[in-house]
């Protein structure tokens, strides 16, 4: 099972009644695994896409309340849009059990960021578990279950992208019963006003010790002796395999205290820092543990980690970087050849995108380069050559709102293109405050009816771009829908020309679908064809 | 028994169903197994790499070690020198010789193909002749999965039943041509290594 295979099947084994996700690398194998699950379509475990993270985290939140057990699965940044509610929830604490799934995308091969998201689980004083392997991903997710409903608090699982697109066996454990619909005891104890709040947050400092304990007590937490005590590891995560790849025999000279589970229980750390002369911390995304072991001054025993260049700031690890912190010969291959070429990934053949900026990018001519702000998609390749259409992509929404206030400084006309998913994620408040303002800005819906760039999920967007738009206040005289394809280009061109020209709001939908989900319903539809005719 | 494996390619040429073979093959022989994907955002037509392993004991990181890979199976030849860090000194690179350009700068094959030459231990193969010959070009992949099955240390059997598992619900015409492709692909390598 790949990692997040193995956290959608504990989850169905541990009780769950509802997955709420919505598509983001690394974590969208989770719900897609749910989705097809048999077991789970038997056991009714409710599984379809959110609108964004957010609505994600407080549906989650409103199972837990009414009893059952859910859990919320999003990439790293997805946390950030979703961090109201989660914050939030810890001072609600949970009733059913409550799980958040948040992958990491250290080294960024999918993302905007690298952010941790341990500092999430740590800001918002909540417990934090950090799989190594696919069978502890299971195994910790189905333990998540339990601590949240015993500690009556969300509780974080933290992964990254090596954990959760690799795979390896995993044994799976007994099903359990699902939860009951059952009230919160005391039914205030979701209403965050003020005077509430104080005893609830009250109640969660309260909670920070019996946390430490478990973590300290649970096993996901361990320490390992080795009879070399010049350097003991704090290793975290995945960190620990690529330790222990260095040492064919997997015995390791230097003592162990393999990381799980947060907050860090400082009786384990303290006895490695007792034993040995000096510390090594080996852990994925930012140096967390590291920086708290040093503290402000770092007037203690030396500590080697990222922060003073024994491994990279940045990037995920891998076993010759820890290698050359352990000390040990890193094995080197040969150079790549000069020859060889980057291949950045590009927007398909047939791609409705490529025509929708090639008729932009012959309409802002006259404007010149700089005025295209963009969001996250497929469609953010076309800042790549040949295209190089777009000049911005921040967060997802960001483009709409960023032409606004671009506009506002008198950059005029702005411009701004979002994908359909995009758009009910988090451009529709965008949008609205462009109305409201009387912005002079013209956005494209790049409408391939999908969530494309994750694999073709379903959007949420689907069918009700228009309305959604004449809703908000966009003029149908300045709402197009276009059809991206090189026979209209004149065409299109002209009517792009036209409403940049226009003082207001125009909102045009090139909408065609997207090529891959176009040739993977006709492959279906063929197969399904054979399968009849046989 | 272990086997390193980098399957190098572009995305959308099928290295996962190399992967996904290999993986078959080697769970149905009892061994360990991890495997590193790509998923996301270079599976639109750029580089893409997975990092198979396969023991009789367990693995312990999902990531191989650079300079310590077996084998370096590719299904574009540009790509398998991509990976050479990753390659031990004795590895082998399995690559087919066929050019997928995409980009501007591609450099000439022929200079490709010779930086391959140069290195210690190859097979290169038209992949997609062979695999025209077998029926269809879409099984070039599974050709070079053959090209690489004599460095497997797997069961060719258990790789033929992996290509028939993996296929089985494409119908039996395509089951047969990825069994051909296979067979093909193993032919050329015994022949040229
Ligand atoms: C907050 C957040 N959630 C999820 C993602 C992951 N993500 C990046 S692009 C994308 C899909 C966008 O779909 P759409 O706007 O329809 O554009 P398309 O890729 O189909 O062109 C998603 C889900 C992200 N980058 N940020």
């Amino acid at each position: 099972m790949l990692g997040d295979e193995a956290i959608a099947q504990a989850a169905i084994d541990a009780g769950v009644s509802g997955v709420y996700a919505y598509p983001g690398t690394p974590s969208t194998e989770i719900m897609e695994y749910v989705q097809v699950s048999d077991q789970a379509k038997e056991l009714q475990i409710r599984s379809l896409w959110s609108a964004n993270e957010k609505t994600a985290m407080e549906t989650a939140l409103g199972m837990s309340y009414a009893g059952k057990r859910a859990m919320v699965c999003m990439k790293h940044v997805g946390l950030n849009v979703a961090a109201d509610a989660f914050i939030n929830s810890a001072i609600t604490g949970a009733n059913g059990g409550l799980v958040v799934i948040a992958a990491d995308d250290p080294s960024m091969h999918s993302s905007q960021n690298e952010q941790d998201s341990r500092f999430y689980g740590k800001f918002a004083l909540l417990p934090i578990l950090e799989p190594g392997n696919q069978q502890e991903a299971y195994d910790m997710t189905y333990y998540a279950f339990n601590l949240s409903e015993q500690l009556r608090l969300p509780v974080l699982l933290r992964i990254t992208t090596r954990l959760a697109h690799s795979r390896s066996g995993v044994e799976v454990k007994p099903l359990r019963a699902q939860n009951t619909l059952q009230l919160p005891g005391n039914l205030r104890q979701y209403v965050l006003l003020p005077a509430i709040a104080r005893k609830q947050y009250k109640a969660l400092l309260g909670k920070q010790d019996a946390m430490e304990i478990e973590a300290e007590q649970s096993g996901f937490n361990q320490y390992f002796e080795g009879e070399n005590k010049r350097m003991g590891l704090v290793v975290c995560g995945l960190a620990y395999n690529y330790v222990m790849e260095n040492y064919p025999d997997r015995k390791c000279p230097y003592p162990i205290f393999k990381i799980g589970q947060y907050p860090v229980p400082r009786q384990m750390m303290n006895r490695l820092y007792e034993e040995c002369d000096s510390i090594l911390v080996l852990e994925d995304g930012y140096p967390i543990v590291e920086e708290l072991l040093r503290g402000m001054l770092d007037k203690g025993k030396l500590i080697r980690g990222r922060m003073d260049g024994a491994l990279p700031r940045d990037g995920e690890l891998n076993p010759n970087l820890v290698a050359s912190a352990l000390g040990l010969p890193v094995s080197v291959g040969n150079p790549i050849p000069g020859i060889v070429r980057n291949r950045p990934p590009k927007l398909c053949d047939g791609c409705g995108h490529t025509d929708a900026f090639l008729a932009l990018n012959e309409a802002m001519k006259k404007y010149g380069k700089g005025r295209v702000f963009s969001d996250i998609g497929c469609y953010t390749l076309s800042a790549l050559p040949p295209l190089e259409s777009i000049n911005s992509c921040v967060d997802m929404g960001a483009s709409i709102t960023m032409a606004v206030g671009a506009a506002d400084a008198g950059l005029i006309p702005a411009v701004a293109t979002i994908g359909d998913s995009t758009f009910t994620h988090s451009g529709m408040t965008s949008l609205l405050d462009a109305i409201n303002n009387k912005a002079p800005i013209t956005v494209l819906i790049l409408d391939n009816s999908t969530t494309g760039m994750t694999g073709g999920q379903t959007s949420s967007a689907f069918g009700k771009i228009e309305d959604i738009c004449k809703g908000l206040g966009v003029e149908e005289e300045h709402l197009h829908i276009i059809r991206p394809l090189r026979r209209y280009h004149d065409e299109n061109v002209e009517i792009i020309k036209k409403e940049l020209e226009y003082h207001g709001v125009s909102v045009i939908i090139p909408r065609r679908e997207c090529i891959q989900t176009l040739n993977r319903r006709m492959r279906q539809k063929a197969s399904a064809r054979k399968l009849a005719k046989s | 028994m272990k086997k390193d494996i980098i399957l190098a390619g572009v995305g959308g040429q099928g290295i996962l169903s190399i992967a996904a073979c290999i993986g078959l093959a080697a769970l149905a022989e009892n061994l360990f197994l991890k495997q590193a994907e790509v998923h996301g955002m270079s599976q639109r037509g750029g580089a893409v790499q997975s990092h198979l392993r396969i023991a009789s004991d367990p693995i312990a990181s999902d990531l191989i070690p650079e300079g310590k890979a077996d084998l370096i199976i590719s299904v574009e030849p540009m790509e398998s020198l991509r990976y050479l860090p990753m390659l031990h000194r004795n590895g082998w690179i399995i690559s087919s010789m066929n050019p997928f350009v995409n980009i501007p700068d591609y450099p000439q094959v022929e200079v490709v193909l010779d930086e391959i030459w140069k290195q210690n231990r190859y097979i290169t193969l038209d992949a997609d002749a062979i695999a025209k010959e077998c029926g269809s070009v879409k099984s070039a992949n599974i050709v070079v999965l053959g090209a690489a099955s004599p460095f497997l240390d797997l069961k060719y059997e258990t790789l033929q039943n992996a290509v028939m598992q993996l296929f089985a619900s494409k119908g039996d015409d395509i089951v047969e041509l990825n069994l051909k492709a296979l067979q093909a692909g193993k032919e050329y390598a015994l022949k040229h290594s």
